[in-house]
């Protein structure tokens, strides 16, 4: 992260998903760097099954806590259809993180609308070096669907070049001591993972 | 000492705020954006937070504190200061003892809410001083600032935030707590009882005060100038101002922390200066209105929207559009990223009622029913989407009670086919008046309380029937059905949420009948309850595709070409859609064989 420059990081999912405790992990790293931070939540109606967005920001001096379209270093999707619904905040060259998997929104249940076919395919088109990982399914290896978020938070981290140490502190300052050992395995399987 | 600082949202900044300024009285009733405030005040000591019933009642608690002497903070959403608006006008009149701040939360964009009205325009319209942050440190800052306010100038304080204010996270610096002893009560009936007479005399109080709040607008610090580049000059005020910082870091800004009553002095300065002069605000021309009146020409509103909240590419695509001095304009935010995906329909994701939600029976009755719902504000707003299209209106807390009275008299002949439906919460909120109107006189409609034992929509919060207080104490349990009574409501049943069958008989006996009735449908919000019990699974022997259970729109319930399919991960067992099945295909887990 050059020093005068704001990093932007876009983290999209389904409420329910385990996006506020990335962005908290990644608050707290930034932090630790002595780096401003801003993080902007929207709550209410997301809790029933919506579209979520949080977005982080850090750097030297952070006014607003919103990142503008094409203006996103990295994005980091917690489900593939709102990777792609999102796609257009990533500004050209950035980084984009999928976790490959498929939460069908209620009109697709419903038939009246169809779930995209070929995401990633799709994804990779336009983002040659887009990472898919599937994340629940390293989560479940781990004992818990829940921590798909932290598997995340592990390629995440290592692709944005923090220590080892420096992510563990943060895992223990953000994390219930009750879920430590399976988050710490699970963001070191995200870490090891070959993306 | 080095500082203590904290990364914070604003919601948890003001409430540090307040607990540090010294506050012991804090009310409110839950209300997006602003829930978070008490829920984090709560956790500190010398604190005494509570839920109110509705806003009116939690203005009034912080009025009585005040006159009491104490420092108290009131919160709400935007909409909630339209019914607290009755005491906070008067309250303007008497002023206070102990320092007031009513936090109200705004919702430009519409986040989580009904109408995107600009509360600001309550400060001039109550003549009470106005102060808007911009970020965690702001409102922490600001509580203190508007708790002295408010004791210095015999006033209560407004501090309007927006929806990325109580949302966004952003350092603060932490203090200790000063002093809370409060201050003696002092009896004054010529201050408090606002008898006409003593209320013509407070009001030339008022506009004294007013004037001198003007004069202190401008040496306030939180009003400042920012000088950079002269040829362009913003005046911006909360959330806007740090976009513009974003976006024009070398343009004079005037930054405005209180904004009502405005310093004109600082204004005329800064404009004189300046070669071109803008006022970014969301919403109203609040303080563009302000200005003009002062004789001074700015561009404001005849460029920037008043619908919506007002984004850095909607700021640099503007100012661009007019300025002379585009070089001070960063252009490189219209720059798009990667194209989006244009050659598919992205499916939308809308919110929906959870799975094993204790609303979606109810909903699916009113829809076989054909019935004309009068509906209210809560997670059962989502009857109104498809499948179940149920909900015929939603306009304020409180409102389907009353409305569907004045429907039922609009239309006698659809006697039978008007109800309205109102949580629990709400039916406390603002939902009891208009069962006493109804009751009261005599008109035949049924009020249908759907009682899942929170506040989901705001992330369950206690209320007056659930035995709980904001701190989690016991506490005492309001009886919905003996209260209907007591209103005067003969008829009242109780129903469960989960016996579609039944619910159906009930809608349709109460609907006819030619009093006032009211069903309770019973049953806590499905993510109140921790133990699952088994999910259900689709015989596929037995399935012949008829959908007949997809009309309920469960989101752990797909339609496929071999049959429905049941998500065994979301499903939570509440049997709803097992009762629709012709063929009995759908069944607990294990109780399938093969």
């Amino acid at each position: 992260m050059a020093n005068d420059k704001v990093t932007n990081i876009l983290i999209v999912g389904v409420g329910g998903q385990g996006t506020i405790l990335a962005s908290r992990i990644l608050a707290y790293l930034a932090q630790e760097d002595g780096y401003d931070v801003k993080v902007s939540e929207i709550h209410g109606m997301a809790q029933r099954g919506g579209s979520v967005t949080t977005q982080v920001r850090m750097g030297k001096k952070v006014y607003s806590p919103l990142i503008s379209e094409g203006k996103a270093d990295i994005i980091l999707a917690f489900e593939r259809l709102e990777a792609l619904r999102s796609m257009h905040y990533l500004k050209k060259g950035g980084i984009m993180i999928v976790n490959d998997q498929a939460i069908e929104p209620v009109p697709v249940i419903m038939g009246l609308q169809k779930y995209p076919d070929d995401i990633i395919g799709r994804i990779k088109a336009k983002i040659p070096d887009a990472i898919a990982i599937d994340a629940l399914n390293i989560a479940r290896d781990c004992g818990n669907d829940k921590a798909s978020n932290v598997v995340l938070m592990g390629v995440l981290a290592r692709k944005m070049g923090y220590e080892w140490d420096q992510c563990m502190k943060a895992i223990e300052a953000k994390v219930p001591a009750k879920f430590l050992e399976l988050n710490k395995q699970a963001f070191e399987k995200g870490w090891n993972a070959e993306v | 000492m080095e500082l203590k600082k904290e990364l914070l949202t604003g919601n948890e900044a003001i409430a540090r705020g307040a607990y540090e300024a010294g506050v012991t009285v804090a009310a409110a009733y839950p209300g997006t954006p602003s829930t978070e405030i008490l829920e984090n005040l709560v956790k500190y000591p010398r604190v005494y937070a509570q839920w109110s019933p509705n806003e009116k009642v939690a203005m009034e608690v912080g009025v009585g504190a005040s006159i009491g002497g104490a420092r108290a903070l009131v919160t709400m959403k935007h909409v909630g200061v339209n019914v607290a608006a009755d005491p906070l006008f008067t309250f303007s009149y008497t002023g206070v003892n102990g320092g007031l701040v009513l936090v109200s939360a705004d919702d430009p964009g519409m986040h989580s809410s009904q109408n995107e009205q600009d509360n600001r325009n309550y400060a001039k319209f109550s003549k009470i001083p106005l102060l808007e942050p911009s970020n965690s440190q702001e409102c922490k800052d600001m509580i203190r600032l508007g708790l002295e306010i408010s004791e210095q100038f015999d006033t209560p304080v407004i501090l309007r935030t927006t929806t990325r204010v109580n949302h966004s996270q952003g350092f603060v610096e932490l203090s200790d707590r000063t002093d809370d002893t409060p201050k003696p009560y002092v009896k004054n009936p010529r201050k408090y009882v606002t008898v006409p007479a003593h209320a013509r005399a407070l009001h030339v109080l008022v506009e004294e005060r007013r004037s001198k709040l003007a004069e202190y607008s401008e040496t306030v610090p939180v009003n400042r100038i920012e000088w950079a580049d002269k040829r362009i000059g913003i005046i911006t005020s909360g959330i806007s101002y740090q976009n513009v910082k974003e976006v024009a870091p070398n343009v004079s800004v005037l930054k405005l922390g209180m904004t009502f009553p405005l310093p004109e002095k600082l204004i005329r300065e800064f404009a004189s200066q300046v070669n071109e002069l803008y006022v970014v605000e969301e919403l109203e021309p609040f303080l563009e209105d302000q200005i003009r009146l002062m004789g001074i020409e700015v561009t404001g509103k005849k460029m920037f929207p008043r619908i919506g909240e007002i984004s850095q590419r909607i700021l640099v695509d503007k100012l661009l559009s007019a300025t002379a001095y585009k070089e001070l304009i960063d252009a490189t935010v219209l720059e798009d990223g990667i194209e989006a995906e244009k050659e598919i329909p992205i499916p939308l994701r809308p919110p929906v009622l959870c799975p094993g939600c204790p609303h979606r029976g109810i909903f699916y009755v009113l829809s076989q029913l054909k019935m004309t719902v009068m509906g209210d504000i809560g997670c059962y707003t989502l009857g109104a989407l498809p499948p179940l299209e149920s909900v015929d209106t939603t306009i304020c807390m409180g409102a389907s009670v009353g409305s569907a009275l004045g429907m039922a008299k609009a239309h006698p002949e659809m006697h039978g086919k008007v109800v309205s439906v109102i949580g629990d919460s709400t039916f406390l909120h603002t939902g009891i008046n208009g069962l006493v109107d109804i009751a009261y006189n005599k008109v035949p409609t049924t009020t249908i309380i759907l009682d899942n034992s929170t506040t989901a929509m705001t992330g369950h919060q206690d209320h007056p029937a659930t035995g709980f207080t904001l701190a989690k104490e016991p506490a005492n349990q309001v009886d919905l059905e003996a209260l209907c009574k007591a209103i005067g409501i003969n008829r009242v049943v109780v129903v469960d949420a989960f016996d579609i069958d039944n619910l159906k008989k009930i809608v349709k006996e109460e609907a006819e009948a030619n009093e006032p009735s009211v069903i309770i449908v019973k049953r806590p919000c499905a993510l109140l309850i921790k133990e699952r019990s088994l999910p259900y699974v689709v015989d596929k022997e037995s399935c012949i595709n008829c959908n007949k259970c997809m009309k309920i729109g469960c989101p752990a319930l797909t339609a496929g070409d071999d049959g429905v399919v049941v998500n065994t991960a979301l499903c939570t067992g509440c049997t709803l859609c097992s009762k629709l099945c012709p063929t009995g295909a759908l069944k607990k887990e294990g109780d399938v064989i093969g």
